[in-house]
């Protein structure tokens, strides 16, 4: 290991050292304020890091791959690290009022450093280019979240983190299976190395074989990963395990974990399987897969009353539009690999929104304990300020304008119809209809509905400015990257040059 | 090009809304401010019509901002401005935001958040007549409901959410169909832009001239039905009329007014500007080939509309689906599309654009007459209500003004649009038109028929309409006539002299018809 990768590895060592750093210092008589303080600025230093290997301020690295190059700090991988930052920096940020609470205080330094420590494995998993540091990597950023769901040790806790335990490592096997054909079939593990192996077979004549069995593995790993994007049909853990989990360990799975996911699973295929011939294989996988898993996410959505469980629903709809970006290759009048700048744009817009209603919600089940939707009648009247933000998140999950839920979606539709999946935008918009349904059922309790007396009572209670401060920038974003959409884009048109 | 007089009329109620909801507390100050705001918005309005110059004619007023959206797979820009098809709806638009405020004086639930969402809708209503982009034009076609969902559900009466709900999704499903229209078009290798009409001063060239004779990535014909759906819902046209009753039933006195008056007209208006825009010379289709289809739906539309409406007890769910017979006659006029003389054509459609203006300034004054009585008897059920004509006088007058105007009495506005609409789509489908003008009969007969319920014969007993209420009514104040006067005197002014907006609405349905 020389100097450039210590440049290159600067975000993720310094996170995991905080992170140990954290975990002693929790133990000592330190202030739980002062360590909640020190976790956020650490988290913003690291965001720092990120930026710099984006925009070269301090260093700059002389080669963008390390680790014998199964490890590269690109552009694409740098604005998923940003995203995965991001979302833990919100939850940790806007979570301050949990932690602190009777239920949390004495374990809220394992708590903050096992987040890290998944934060860690994510960010090397957006990183790697090798099949079995992207392994390793997932298994780094699985194992800490098995710990922290049930990190209450409630019935529902143990119960979610047994079941993330089992699937994931379930899941894990038939990841590994997939590889290990790959690896038969081409003869190595570097991503790169695989790619150049297949398009040096013709795979018109004689090595159909070959074909099947590249198609085996991609559907091996599609399965694989589908169990962290939450896809159909191995979606079923989500809400269950969002119902179980601790709420900001739920918010930071729906973001953080699928967008990292998301990442690996483009890079995977964007790069080996970039195969024209493949190509048309795997993006009509993807494109069904899509469909399904948004028809059944909004589907069982309908008729929840737990608002957890609907927010994980809600998840696995929305993980089939981000599909919908994967799904939508080259068309016959592009060039480029427009349809990941979709799901890219997606997953940013995502992320703020999600967030924005997960905190809103972390601090009112920390208040009142209720997760029922109807917990959250007439809530408009009890804090006209978590309201707005609620709501702004919501309409922006309906996808309604000028939120970034509308633009993204208006996006990721027309690149399905680019690239020549009519049906699957029509799916979307139909599903979108769907998924209005819902969204609006939890609008009108919150709005239209009276608040029950003995919640009044608790208004002040509610009341925390570092909650408010985060989700009114989680809020002001929404409806920023909304109307303003070109900065991200550009963004992510930067970070797909991996290509 | 910036002339940004219309950018101001879009943005000042939005403005406004959020100067009231950070610095207004006071409820007087919230309703005087906001009437403030639509009055201004309304003379605004007024401005830009009479200013728009019939001799140069085509798009005036334009703000055009060219990198709104500059992404190479969603170019999109901002831009806005009024030809002769939009520049009364403006108007109406205009008159019915002034209207809806005035009408709003005796609200007290909520007063701030009710203020605030009624000025979001007029804005969201001006945007999507004016915006020339087609992705602009769908913001502001969707951003609409929001408003809407909060101002029934909340102000309304009966069963509100779930009238709220159904208009939502019934909305939200025709706008999903017209966005995989819109994104088919402009991802199409041909097209590859927003822009709704060709703009020669800015030497722009807009989708109606880049479709023609083009290959498109779905079947041009598929792209049509996937608007059209979403248009008739919103128009409504049997049979996906079945929320519009509801919505309006349900809906406080304001909101139906501006429903009835300018929302639907959207629909109307997105028919003329892209159905009938676009798909003139298509590859494999034009909209001649389905006009008939349409002429037929007009045609059972005002027939069924007309017949359920003289069923009806409650008097605004009467007038409410008086709105679907009416609203018939915008498709009939529509259908004039499908003959070769464009002549018959155009006259057609402007009877059509007409008949949206009139509609939306005699339904307007219909709800809020309703809403007045309403006010005053607590009950809307018909067969409970009678003799009011010597209490309260001066509502009856406009109530039979209105009622008269929408039956069509000749120098009143509804007989000139009739008329013209009859008269053109007369020699290309007569058996609808003359099934449609059965419509008209059946107008007579409702309307005339719930008048003389409302107004004329005795006072029912006292079991059913209370002594005390009856003695309690009085007329309406002297405040209350300024919206009536805005509502009445277009009313009579285009029955008098229609061809102060006939002139201006031919300029644009030429440009559309080309």
């Amino acid at each position: 290991m020389n100097l450039n990768d210590l440049k290159l590895l600067s975000p993720e060592i310094f996170l995991s050292l905080s992170s140990l750093f954290l975990l002693v210092l929790s133990l000592s008589k330190v202030d739980a304020k002062k360590i909640i303080n020190l976790s956020i600025i650490s988290l913003i230093i690291t965001i720092l890091l990120v930026c710099n290997l984006w925009f070269g301020w301090l260093f700059e690295p002389s080669t963008k791959n390390s680790l014998l190059g199964s490890f590269t700090s690109d552009k694409f991988s740098l604005f998923f690290k940003l995203l995965i930052l991001l979302a833990s920096l919100i939850t940790v940020f806007g979570s301050f009022q949990y932690f602190i609470s009777e239920r949390t205080k004495n374990y809220f330094g394992e708590f903050i450093s096992l987040i890290f420590l998944s934060v860690v494995g994510m960010m090397l998993l957006v990183s790697s280019t090798e099949l079995i540091t992207i392994y390793v990597s997932l298994e780094l950023s699985a194992l800490p979240i098995i710990v922290l769901l049930s990190i209450h040790r409630s019935k529902l806790g143990i119960e979610s983190g047994i079941k993330f335990f089992i699937l994931s490592a379930f899941s894990s096997a038939i990841l590994l299976y997939g590889f290990i054909y790959l690896y038969g079939l081409t003869g190595s593990t570097n991503l790169l190395l695989i790619q150049e192996y297949i398009s040096k077979m013709s795979l018109t004549e004689g090595s159909t074989f070959i074909k099947y069995g590249l198609i085996v593995s991609i559907v091996l790993i599609i399965a694989g990963f589908s169990f962290k994007m939450a896809i159909v049909p191995w979606q079923m853990w989500i809400p269950d395990v969002y119902q179980g989990a601790p709420t900001p360990v739920a918010a930071f799975l729906s973001v953080a974990s699928k967008s990292s996911a998301f990442a690996v699973i483009i890079r995977i295929f964007y790069t080996s399987f970039s195969n024209e011939d493949l190509m048309l294989d795997w993006s009509l996988i993807f494109a069904v897969l899509a469909a399904i898993t948004m028809t059944l996410g909004n589907l069982f959505a309908l008729n929840q009353k737990n608002i957890k469980r609907l927010l994980g629903y809600s998840t696995i709809a929305q993980a089939g539009y981000i599909l919908i970006g994967l799904a939508a290759i080259p068309g016959t009048n592009s060039i480029n690999f427009s349809g990941i700048q979709g799901s890219m744009y997606y997953l940013a817009g995502y992320l703020f929104t999600n967030m924005s209603i997960f905190i809103v919600i972390t601090i009112i089940i920390t208040r009142t304990k209720d997760e029922t939707i109807d917990g959250l009648s007439g809530f408009i009247k009890i804090s006209p300020v978590y309201s707005i933000i609620l709501l702004v998140g919501l309409l922006s999950l309906i996808g309604m304008p000028p939120t970034v839920g509308f633009m993204s979606k208006v996006i990721i539709f027309g690149f399905a119809i680019n690239s020549g999946y009519p049906w699957l935008a029509l799916v979307g918009v139909v599903n979108s209809v769907l998924a209005a349904f819902y969204y609006l059922r939890i609008i009108r309790f919150i709005v239209f509905e009276e608040p029950p007396k003995d919640k009044l009572t608790q208004v002040h209670l509610l009341r925390n400015n570092r909650t408010i401060l985060a989700g009114a920038i989680c809020s002001i974003l929404v409806l920023l990257l909304g109307i303003i959409p070109f900065i991200l884009l550009e963004m992510s048109k930067k970070a797909i040059n991996f290509i | 090009m910036f002339d940004g007089i219309l950018s101001v009329t879009i943005f000042i109620p939005v403005i406004s809304a959020l100067i009231i909801l950070f610095f207004f507390k006071n409820n007087n100050s919230i309703r005087y401010f906001a009437n403030f705001t639509t009055g201004i918005v309304f003379l605004l309005s007024l401005m830009m019509f009479l200013n728009y110059d019939t001799e140069i004619s085509g798009f005036q007023m334009i703000d055009y901002f060219e990198a709104w959206i500059p992404f190479e797979y969603l170019r999109s820009s901002y831009i806005v401005g009024i030809d002769g098809l939009s520049a009364p709806l403006v108007l109406l638009t205009g008159i019915l935001g002034f209207v809806s405020t005035l009408a709003s004086l005796k609200v007290e639930k909520r007063v701030k958040e009710y203020h605030i969402w009624l000025l979001v809708l007029i804005s969201s209503v001006f945007g999507v007549f004016v915006s020339l982009d087609l992705l602009l034009f769908f913001i502001f076609f969707e951003f609409e409901l929001i408003p809407m969902y909060m101002l029934i559900s909340i102000w309304g009466s009966g069963r509100p959410k779930y009238s709220a709900m159904k208009f939502v999704l019934f909305t939200l499903f025709g706008g999903a169909l017209m966005l995989v229209g819109i994104l088919s078009i402009y991802m199409s290798t041909d097209v590859g832009t927003l822009i709704m009409v060709s703009i020669p001063e800015l030497s722009l060239v807009g989708i109606p001239e880049l479709i023609q004779y083009s290959d498109l990535l779905l079947p041009a014909s598929f792209i049509f039905i996937l608007f059209f759906i979403a248009f008739a819902i919103k128009l409504p046209s049997w049979p996906v009329h079945s929320w519009l009753p509801d919505a309006h039933t349900d809906a406080p006195t304001a909101v139906s007014v501006m429903l009835a008056g300018v929302l639907l007209k959207m629909a109307g208006y997105g028919l003329i500007r892209i159905n009938i825009g676009f798909f003139q010379n298509t590859k494999g289709f034009t909209i001649h080939d389905v006009s008939i289809f349409i002429s037929i739906l007009a045609a059972i539309s005002v027939v069924y509309g007309g017949i359920i409406t003289v069923r009806q007890t409650d008097m605004k769910r009467l007038i409410a689906f008086s709105s679907i017979s009416h609203m018939g006659f915008v498709m009939l006029g529509v259908s004039a599309i499908g003959t070769s003389s464009s002549n018959t054509s155009v006259a057609g459609i402007n009877g059509a654009a007409l008949q949206m203006f009139t509609h939306g300034t005699i339904t307007g004054l219909a709800f809020l007459m309703v809403g007045y009585t309403y006010e005053r008897t607590h009950t809307r059920h018909i067969p409970h209500l009678g003799g009011l004509w010597h209490k309260i006088p001066i509502i009856a007058t406009f109530f039979f003004i209105s009622g008269f105007a929408s039956l069509g009495l000749p120098m009143l506005s509804g007989f000139v649009s009739e008329i013209m609409i009859f008269l053109s789509t007369f020699t290309i489908w007569p058996i609808a038109t003359i099934v449609s003008a059965f419509g008209v009969v059946l107008a007579a007969g409702y309307i005339l028929w719930m008048i003389q319920r409302i107004f004329f014969g005795v006072k029912p007993p006292d079991e059913i309409f209370s002594d005390e209420i009856y003695d309690q009514i009085e007329d309406v104040k002297k405040i209350n006539l300024l919206p009536i006067l805005l509502l009445t005197i277009p009313v009579f002014l285009v029955g008098i002299w229609p061809s102060f907006l006939t002139e201006i609405i031919n300029l644009g349905v030429e440009g559309v018809i080309r």
